[in-house]
C-alpha cells in the first residue's frame, strides 16, 4: 500500500485500520449497539454468549453496547479536546514568534511554570474547585497541554520568521493574522501533525486515567476510563471485565502511535525526539 | 565557576519552587468557584457560607493568606481538614512514607534497567533486539497504566495466587513482607516509567552517534560496544540524567493512578480522595508536595549534569 508515494509497512497499515474502526464505532456505535447504554440485561458480570459479545458489567447491562456508547463519548471528547489544545498552542506560539518581543518573553514563564508541575496534580487542583464537568475537563486539558504544542509552533515558527519570504510578504504590507496563517502555518505543518497525533495519544490516556480515578465523566454518561472503575472489583474474582475498556483505549493508542511513528519516519525525525 | 553556577541552578529552582506554590495556591483560592460554596453545594443559605468563609479566612485578601499558608507549611503546620478537622500533616506523615517507599523501590530497578537497555538497543540499532525491544516498549508507552496493573491482579494474584492483589501495609511489618506487599504495585509503575526512560536513553545515545568524533572512533577500528561505551557514553551522560529526571515525573503521575488500583494507602490516594470532597487544604499539601518533588528532581538533575559535563560549565 502506498500513501502519497509514501510505502506504507504492515505496523501502520494496522495503525490506520485501527484508527478506521475507532472513528467508525464513535460514529456509527450507537446505532449497531443492540441495547441500550443503561438498560438491564442480565446477571451481573454473567458470562459472553452469542447475543451478548463481551458479556455484561457490574449491574448486568450489555457490556458490547456499552463500549460502543462509551466508544462515542471517549473519541469524541479527546478529538474536541486536541483540537482546543492547538487552536490555543498553535495561536499563542504563532504569536510569541512573529510578534516576538514582551509577548514572547511572558508566554515563555508562564508556559515554564506551568510545565514545572506533573500536569496530573494540576489538573486535580482545578478540578476540585470547579468541580467535574465536560466543559471544564476539555478547557483545563487543553489549557495545560497546550503548552507543549506552544512550545513546538514557537520552535519552529521561529526559524522560518527569519526566512526571506516572511520578510517579503511583510514588507508588502500583509497585516500579521496573514503572515501567520499563510507564509508561516503551511511551512511548519509536518512536524504539527505528528504532535497532533502524539497529543492525541496523551488526551486519550489523561481523560481516561481522570475517569478512573472518578474525576472524569460521571454517570449516567459514561466512557472507556469509568467503565474501568465500574468493573474494577471483577478482577478479584478472576473476571477480565474491567480489562475490556482498558484494552481498548490500548489498542487506539497503539493504532494512533504507529501511524505517528510512520509519518515521523517520512519526515526524518524519530519518535520521541527533540526538535 | 562551578559554585557560581550551582548557586544560580539552585536560586533559579528555589525561585521555581515559589511560583509552583503560588500557582498551587492561586489555583485553589482564586478560581471562579468559591471554595465556601463548594464546600456546602448550591442549597446552602448565606449565613451558613459566610460562616465557613469566617472560618477558613476566606474574607482575608488573598496574598496574606498565601503568605500564612506557605509560612504554616515551611514550619510543618498544614491546615486542617475540611472533611474530618484533624490536622493534615497527621494524616500525611504515614503515607508520605508509604508512597516513598513504592517510587523508590520502582525507581531502584526501573532506572539502572532502563540505561542498560537504552544502551543495547543503541548498540544493536535496528537488529532484531532493537526492533523488538522498541516494538514492546512503544506498546508499553500506549498503555494505560491501569490496564498493566490489573492484569498484574490477574495473573498474579488471582490465577497463580502467588501475590496479594491489595497492596495493604502496615507499620508492624518488615521490610521483606513489605516488599511482597509492593510487588504488584512497584512492577506497575516500573513497567510504565521503563519503557519511556529506555525510548528516551536509546534516542540520547543515537544523538551523540551521528556526530563526527564517533566516526573518527569507527574509523580508528574500534568494535561498536566499545565506541558506544567508552565514546558515545560519557557524551550522553547529561542528557541521559536529563531524561532520567523527566520520567520520574512520570512515575509522580503513575504512583497516583497505581495506588488507586491496588489500594495502596499513599498521598496519590489521599488526594483523589480530597479531590472527590474537596477537601482543599488537603488537595494544597499534596500538590505542593508532589510539585516540589517534581522540581526538586529537575534540579537535581541539572545539577549533576554540569557535574558530568565539564561543557556546560562554560557560560554560553
Amino acid at each position: 500500500m502506498r500513501i502519497s508515494g509514501h510505502r506504507v509497512g504492515i505496523g501502520p497499515s494496522i495503525g490506520f485500520l485501527v484508527i478506521l474502526l475507532a472513528i467508525w464505532a464513535a460514529v456509527a456505535g450507537p446505532m449497531l449497539a443492540p441495547y441500550g447504554p443503561n438498560d438491564i440485561v442480565g446477571d451481573v458480570w454473567g458470562p459472553a454468549s452469542a447475543q451478548h459479545w463481551l458479556g455484561f458489567d457490574n449491574l448486568g447491562r450489555d457490556m458490547a453496547s456499552r463500549m460502543l456508547y462509551a466508544a462515542r463519548t471517549t473519541i469524541s471528547l479527546v478529538i474536541v479536546t486536541t483540537c482546543c489544545t492547538f487552536v490555543i498552542g498553535v495561536i499563542a506560539g504563532l504569536a510569541a514568534s512573529v510578534i516576538g518581543g514582551w509577548l514572547d518573553i511572558v508566554l515563555l514563564r508562564v508556559v515554564d511554570i506551568i510545565m514545572a508541575v506533573p500536569q496530573l496534580i494540576l489538573a486535580l487542583i482545578v478540578l476540585s474547585v470547579l468541580g467535574t464537568s465536560i466543559p471544564v475537563l476539555i478547557g483545563t486539558i487543553a489549557i495545560l497541554d497546550s503548552t507543549r504544542v506552544f512550545r513546538l509552533t514557537r520552535a519552529v515558527a521561529m526559524n522560518i520568521t527569519v526566512l526571506d519570504y516572511v520578510e517579503v510578504a511583510r514588507l508588502r504590507g500583509e497585516g500579521l493574522w496573514w503572515v501567520m496563517r499563510r507564509e508561516i502555518l503551511p511551512n511548519s505543518l509536518p512536524p504539527l501533525v505528528a504532535e497532533f497525533g502524539m497529543r492525541f495519544c496523551f488526551t486519550l490516556l489523561f481523560i481516561a486515567a481522570l475517569s478512573f480515578l472518578g474525576l472524569g465523566i460521571q454517570p449516567p454518561a459514561t466512557d472507556w476510563g469509568s467503565m474501568v472503575r465500574e468493573n474494577a472489583l471483577a478482577i478479584n474474582f478472576g473476571l477480565a471485565a474491567p480489562l475490556i475498556p482498558a484494552a481498548a483505549i490500548a489498542v487506539v493508542t497503539i493504532g494512533v502511535n504507529l501511524v505517528v511513528d510512520w509519518f515521523l519516519s517520512i519526515h526524518g525525525r524519530a519518535h520521541g525526539e527533540e526538535l | 565557576m562551578l559554585l557560581r553556577l550551582t548557586g544560580e541552578r539552585l536560586a533559579l529552582g528555589i525561585l521555581t519552587l515559589l511560583a509552583v506554590s503560588v500557582l498551587i495556591f492561586a489555583g485553589t483560592e482564586l478560581l471562579p468557584g468559591d471554595v465556601a460554596q463548594a464546600i456546602l453545594g448550591q442549597t446552602a443559605t448565606p449565613a451558613a457560607v459566610a460562616a465557613i468563609r469566617e472560618q477558613l479566612g476566606l474574607n482575608q485578601p488573598a496574598v496574606l493568606r498565601y503568605l500564612h499558608w506557605l509560612w504554616g507549611f515551611l514550619h510543618g503546620d498544614l491546615g486542617r481538614s475540611l472533611a474530618n478537622g484533624r490536622p493534615v500533616a497527621a494524616q500525611l506523615d504515614f503515607r508520605l512514607l508509604n508512597t516513598l517507599f513504592l517510587a523508590s523501590v520502582a525507581a531502584c530497578v526501573a532506572v539502572p534497567l532502563a540505561v542498560v537497555l537504552g544502551i543495547l538497543t543503541a548498540i544493536n540499532r535496528n537488529g532484531v533486539f532493537d526492533r523488538v525491544v522498541n516494538m514492546l516498549s512503544l506498546s508499553a508507552v500506549s498503555v494505560p497504566d491501569f490496564f498493566i496493573g490489573y492484569v498484574l491482579i490477574l495473573i498474579f494474584a488471582v490465577q497463580l495466587g502467588w501475590l496479594p492483589s491489595l497492596a495493604a501495609v502496615t507499620g508492624s511489618m518488615s521490610l521483606g513482607q513489605r516488599l511482597v506487599a509492593v510487588a504488584l504495585p512497584a512492577t506497575t509503575l516500573i513497567l510504565v516509567v521503563l519503557a519511556h526512560m529506555m525510548r528516551m536513553t536509546r534516542a540520547a545515545i543515537i544523538g551523540v552517534m551521528v556526530q563526527p568524533f564517533i566516526e573518527t572512533a569507527f574509523l580508528k577500528g574500534l568494535p561498536r560496544w566499545r565506541v558506544v561505551v567508552q565514546h558515545a557514553l560519557p557524551n550522553a551522560l547529561a542528557p541521559i540524567i536529563n531524561v532520567v529526571a523527566i520520567n520520574l515525573a512520570y512515575l509522580i503521575v503513575g504512583v497516583i493512578v497505581t495506588e488507586v488500583v491496588f489500594v495502596y494507602p499513599g498521598i496519590g490516594q489521599l488526594m483523589v480522595d480530597a479531590v472527590s470532597k474537596r477537601d482543599v487544604p488537603v488537595i494544597q499539601a499534596c500538590g505542593l508536595i508532589f510539585g516540589g518533588t517534581y522540581v526538586a528532581l529537575n534540579m537535581i538533575a541539572d545539577l549533576l549534569a554540569i557535574l558530568v559535563n565539564p561543557r556546560l560549565r562554560v557560560p554560553r
